[in-house]
């Protein structure tokens, strides 16, 4: 579904990403793990546009999108959940959500699509006239997620979801992507700092370091490598 | 008493215009971060075309307010194309540049468009049509407030209402404000923010326009540097009020209005100017972020 192809992206001379290979097929959630500086975030603002690779091809269901703009990437069916969820602070959170299906033009969709949200997030309902900068933490990374949902993405881009945010809400808010891939159908790529919580609900992984895929498998293969578990989930075994 | 609510009037209508420039600094400060100096020249440009239209319409034959509404379509027609093209010329190939670059870009423009004026038209000041009838119903009251200064007064406040309901309203209003708040986010929702920066300008552009062909018919002449003066004032209104604040413009573009008009009437003429810019210098001391504006958070 999607595939990056050697990918390399700049930031003026800093290379940040050195030839990522990443392969995503429908219907997967893959996890993307390593540590700070390693080039995570990069990876998924080249994949929406936002920071266009200098080389390298990204191809989503069969065509490339490398040289598409932003907002045409959006309308291929790729959403993405930035890290720091961003939310447009001085918007309602009924605004934000309606940002979130900007480009789609059936009406009855959108409101059964932002029922559905509603539903998957009941909190939101209750807050949907607040003024979105004044929602706790938590509650802007369910916004920021429903916001991408209102587009109905095929594959849904999520940058650290669990930072900063308290054990309980982490748990919801990783119960509702693994909801959001059995039920509607949305294939998932996550970013994650915290690898033992993204290995558990992906299917696959990819360990990056100083811009380059080093270490891919399944989870259970990666939560059970000795160099993953060392540099990243924190456990070191006697040897 | 008529003598105050006269300068009073005088201060709204000065302020009304102010206001109608700031909103176009005001906005492409909001999404851009740029100061637009070449904006007081599309004002200027506004102005030339409704006086060559005008003047056009009148040997033809027309005349009142007809010659008035067609001469303003014109000018705000024509002084958006130059706003669109201005960004797209200047500013555009520079979006990834420093941020000083099209600011020097902006002042080049600018001098650029006053030449261009100067050599295509003259230096001289012209002679601008009274295209505002006298109303008859104004009558009454003609010591206190002209016709003239009464239009200008709604036609600013119906443009206002307007421009309220389409920033809150419209999916291209909803756009300006989601872009303003957030660029690269704006982009990952999908909104098309070469779209969205072009509106801005075109829609900056008309209001200047706007403004151009009123203060030109109230004051009644017109040259190639009128824009420079007018870009400065709403500048300084602009900031007054708070830059990148909608409100802020239209608080500040009538607070430098009045300040003007009752440091004129109480004081001198000559002290205008003094007034404006302490006034300018006072609420920066006291307010940085302007009279409305917010505090802008940095964040670690």
């Amino acid at each position: 579904m999607l595939e990056l192809s050697n990918v390399q992206t700049f930031y003026g001379n800093i290379k940040a990403l050195g030839g990522v290979n990443i392969k995503i097929s429908e219907g997967e959630i893959i996890a993307l793990i390593g540590a700070n500086g390693a080039g995570k975030t990069t990876t998924l603002m080249s994949i929406s546009g936002i920071v266009p690779p200098r080389s390298g091809k990204i191809f989503f269901m069969g065509k490339p999108i490398h040289l598409l703009s932003p907002h045409e990437i959006v309308a291929r069916g790729i959403s993405q959940v930035p890290e720091g969820r961003r939310i447009f602070s001085q918007l309602t959170v009924k605004e934000n959500l309606d940002m979130g299906a900007f480009l789609r033009k059936d009406k009855t969709g959108i409101k059964k699509d932002m029922e559905h949200v509603f539903s998957l997030f009941p909190v939101l309902h209750e807050r949907r006239h607040q003024i979105g900068g004044t929602l706790s933490g938590g509650e802007q990374q369910m916004l920021a997620i429903s916001r991408a949902l209102m587009a109905r993405p095929r594959l849904l881009l999520l940058d650290e979801p669990s930072l900063g945010l308290a054990p309980l809400i982490v748990k919801l808010i990783f119960q509702v992507i693994r909801k959001i891939n059995q039920e509607d159908g949305a294939t998932i790529f996550l970013v994650e700092q915290n690898a033992n919580m993204a290995l558990k609900v992906a299917h696959r992984g990819y360990v990056m370091d100083n811009g380059e895929i080093t270490i891919q498998g399944t989870s259970e293969k990666l939560l059970h490598n000795e160099d993953v578990k060392k540099a990243y989930l924190g456990i070191v075994t006697a040897t | 008493m008529d003598y105050f609510l006269e300068i009073f009037w005088g201060g709204l209508t000065r302020g009304s215009i102010y206001a109608l420039i700031a909103l176009g600094y005001t906005m492409v400060y909001g999404i851009l971060e740029l100061i637009n100096f070449a904006h007081g020249e599309i004002y200027m440009i506004g102005a030339f075309t409704a006086l060559i239209v005008s003047t056009a319409l009148a040997m033809a034959g027309m005349k009142g307010l007809t010659v008035f509404i067609l001469a303003s379509v014109l000018a705000v027609i024509y002084a958006s194309a130059y706003g669109f093209t201005v960004e797209k010329i200047a500013y555009k190939p520079l979006r990834q540049a420093p941020r000083l670059s099209p600011l020097i870009s902006a002042i080049g423009m600018s001098i650029f468009l006053q030449n261009y004026v100067l050599l295509a038209q003259t230096s001289d000041f012209l002679p601008f049509p009274g295209l505002i009838p006298e109303f008859t119903f104004m009558q009454p009251y003609a010591h206190i407030i002209g016709s003239t200064e009464m239009v200008i007064i709604s036609t600013t406040a119906l443009i206002m209402l307007l421009l309220t309901v389409f920033i809150k309203f419209t999916r291209m209003g909803k756009a300006m404000r989601a872009t303003a708040q957030d660029r690269n986010m704006a982009m990952l929702v999908g909104i098309d923010i070469n779209k969205v920066i072009s509106s801005t300008f075109i829609l900056g552009s008309a209001l200047a326009a706007v403004g151009g062909v009123l203060i030109a018919s109230h004051i009644g002449r017109i040259n190639f540097y009128i824009g420079f003066i007018a870009g400065i004032k709403a500048f300084t209104a602009a900031v007054l009020g708070g830059i990148g604040s909608i409100p802020g413009a239209v608080l500040g573009g009538l607070v430098l209005g009045w300040t003007e008009s009752f440091a004129t009437g109480y004081v001198s003429s000559d002290y205008e100017d003094v007034f404006a810019f302490a006034f300018l210098v006072l609420i920066l001391i006291f307010r940085p972020s302007g009279l409305v504006g917010r505090k802008t958070i940095q964040k670690v």
